[in-house]
């Protein structure tokens, strides 16, 4: 199923509110999860596995590392579903 | 160099009586059960129906997040601590190599090792939350409030059953004693109402079953006494060294005289009927302080409302103390609070020093009919006055194993 943008965006911002407590409203494409938006190693597994059940996608390990950036996780989740 | 000496300058709670050390003593004071039915439907499976849940849920206390990272020990860890910290004064400004943390769990993140045990059995692996193992781990509660103060002299966590609350305030003590800290936050928490944990307890035929009457089921020294009511939460004293809390001018509550530790080598589980460990251990803690019985005017006991616990203490009170057991008023506080396992022996010494500060020993609920095998001398249904002048007194804690903890606290 295909995913817009600005809806993955937005499930992205419901997480990250509610794993690491960040305010959906800071939460932006350009944002870094590490150094804008502090979300620690332990978290972002939290973040990761919280889209996959949403999104119906998988996000391998090994891709993690590479979604350095809201934006990096919005475009891998679209990429994917499509 | 001469002595060290250790002072209290700073105490924080939460238990089934008040989210707080105020709200705590004032129920402790009243003579209230913190004991009531559960509401889960878990209880059925057990047959025992009710426990001493806190007062106030962390939840209220805590920023959510920081709830969903923490095991229920560890927020009442920090609950507690963030309390005390602030009764202390908040002296962030101390080197933070010379401040330690001690707060100790009988048996840790329980409920987090369940849940999550359900999370793999019905997601798989993925489904198990990263937080899991720092959640589990039984220095959980010390490590998160040694991080939050940036404490760098050491973070520690005694385990020895019910008696980890005392032996962590005991560890504290010599860590000041022994010019390791300055300050050390010292403490004890638990949090295992869970149906596991409960119905192992059950199986050894330890906990209370008089359901249809909870409140009154923790009855320790009555005749009719059937076992201990399982309580949760925690208690946090802030430990220094004397020199240095007058130099920043804190409030002082009272100086530990000592401690004195012994084990049985008898059974798992089962006290020791002749007492002997016990009366070493008394021994031992006065011999520390420089004090002897002649200066004991009150103690706060183990005394669990068990049928061969509370007797076994009892007497090993009596022959350690001799004549002048006749002069120690003791509380057994477990009749209002339930039994905090690994918090018990935090939270009794945070109520020792609320006594010597009021100069009231707790009263003991629940006795309708004294053991006549109980040879001390128990304050009942109401407070009693304690002595004016310089007095003593004394907590002692036990844990399945044969752990034996006595502290010694002194007016100042």
């Amino acid at each position: 199923m295909a995913l817009s943008q600005a809806d993955v965006l937005a499930g992205i911002k419901e997480i990250v509110e509610e794993v690491a407590g960040i305010p959906a409203a800071s939460i932006e494409l350009d944002k870094n999860f590490t150094d804008d938006l502090e979300v620690d190693s332990l978290s972002m597994v939290e973040v990761v596995v919280a889209c996959e059940e949403r999104f119906g996608v998988k996000i391998p390990d090994e891709k993690v590392t590479d979604l350095a950036t809201v934006g990096d996780a919005v475009n891998f989740i679209v990429n994917a579903a499509a | 160099m001469s002595q060290r000496r250790v002072v209290v300058t700073g105490l924080g709670a939460t238990t089934p009586l008040g989210g707080d050390v105020d709200s705590t003593w004032k129920a402790i004071l009243a003579g209230q059960s913190g004991v009531r039915l559960l509401t889960e439907d878990w209880r059925e499976l057990l047959p025992v129906h009710f426990a001493a849940r806190v007062a106030t849920e962390p939840a209220d206390q805590m920023e959510r997040v920081e709830i969903r990272r923490l095991d229920r020990s560890e927020q009442f860890a920090l609950v507690a601590s963030r309390e005390a910290w602030k009764d202390a004064g908040s002296p962030d400004d101390i080197d933070k190599e010379r401040l330690g943390v001690v707060i100790a769990s009988g048996i840790g993140g329980v409920i987090t090792l369940l849940d999550q045990f359900v999370n793999l059995n019905e997601k798989g692996a993925r489904g198990v939350s990263p937080h899991t193992v720092p959640m589990l781990m039984p220095n959980g509660p010390a490590a998160n409030v040694g991080l939050e103060l940036k404490a760098k002299a050491g973070v520690h966590t005694p385990v020895s059953a019910c008696a980890s609350g005392a032996e962590a305030v005991g560890y504290a003590y010599e860590m000041i004693k022994n010019n390791r800290a300055d300050i050390v936050v010292s403490g004890g928490v638990e949090a295992a109402i869970h149906q596991l944990p409960m119905a192992g307890f059950a199986a050894m035929k330890a906990l209370s079953t008089r359901n249809d009457d909870p409140a009154r089921a923790s009855r320790p020294y009555d005749l009719d006494r059937d076992g201990f009511v399982l309580g949760e939460g925690g208690g946090v004293l802030v430990l220094e060294e004397y020199e240095h809390a007058k130099a920043r001018g804190a409030k002082i509550y009272c100086e530990i005289g000592g401690q004195g530790l012994s084990s049985d080598g008898y059974h798992i589980a089962a006290p020791d009927p002749d007492g002997s460990g016990v009366q070493r251990a008394i021994k031992f803690a006065l011999a520390n302080s420089g004090l002897s019985t002649k200066d004991i005017v009150h103690l706060n006991a183990h005394a669990t409302s068990t049928p061969a616990g509370d007797v076994a203490e009892a007497n090993a009170l009596r022959k350690a103390l001799g004549a002048d057991a006749d002069h120690v008023a003791v509380s057994a506080t477990k009749s209002m609070t339930g039994h905090l396992l690994g918090g018990a022996g935090a939270i009794e010494s945070v109520f020792i020093v609320k006594a010597l500060q009021d100069r009231l020993a707790p009263p003991t609920i629940n006795i309708e009919n004294l053991d006549p095998a109980v040879t001390v001398d128990v304050v009942r249904d109401t407070p009693r006055q304690l002595p004016s002048g310089d007095i003593a007194a004394l907590n002692d804690s036990f844990g399945f194993g044969g752990h034996n903890v006595v502290l010694v606290f002194k007016s100042l």
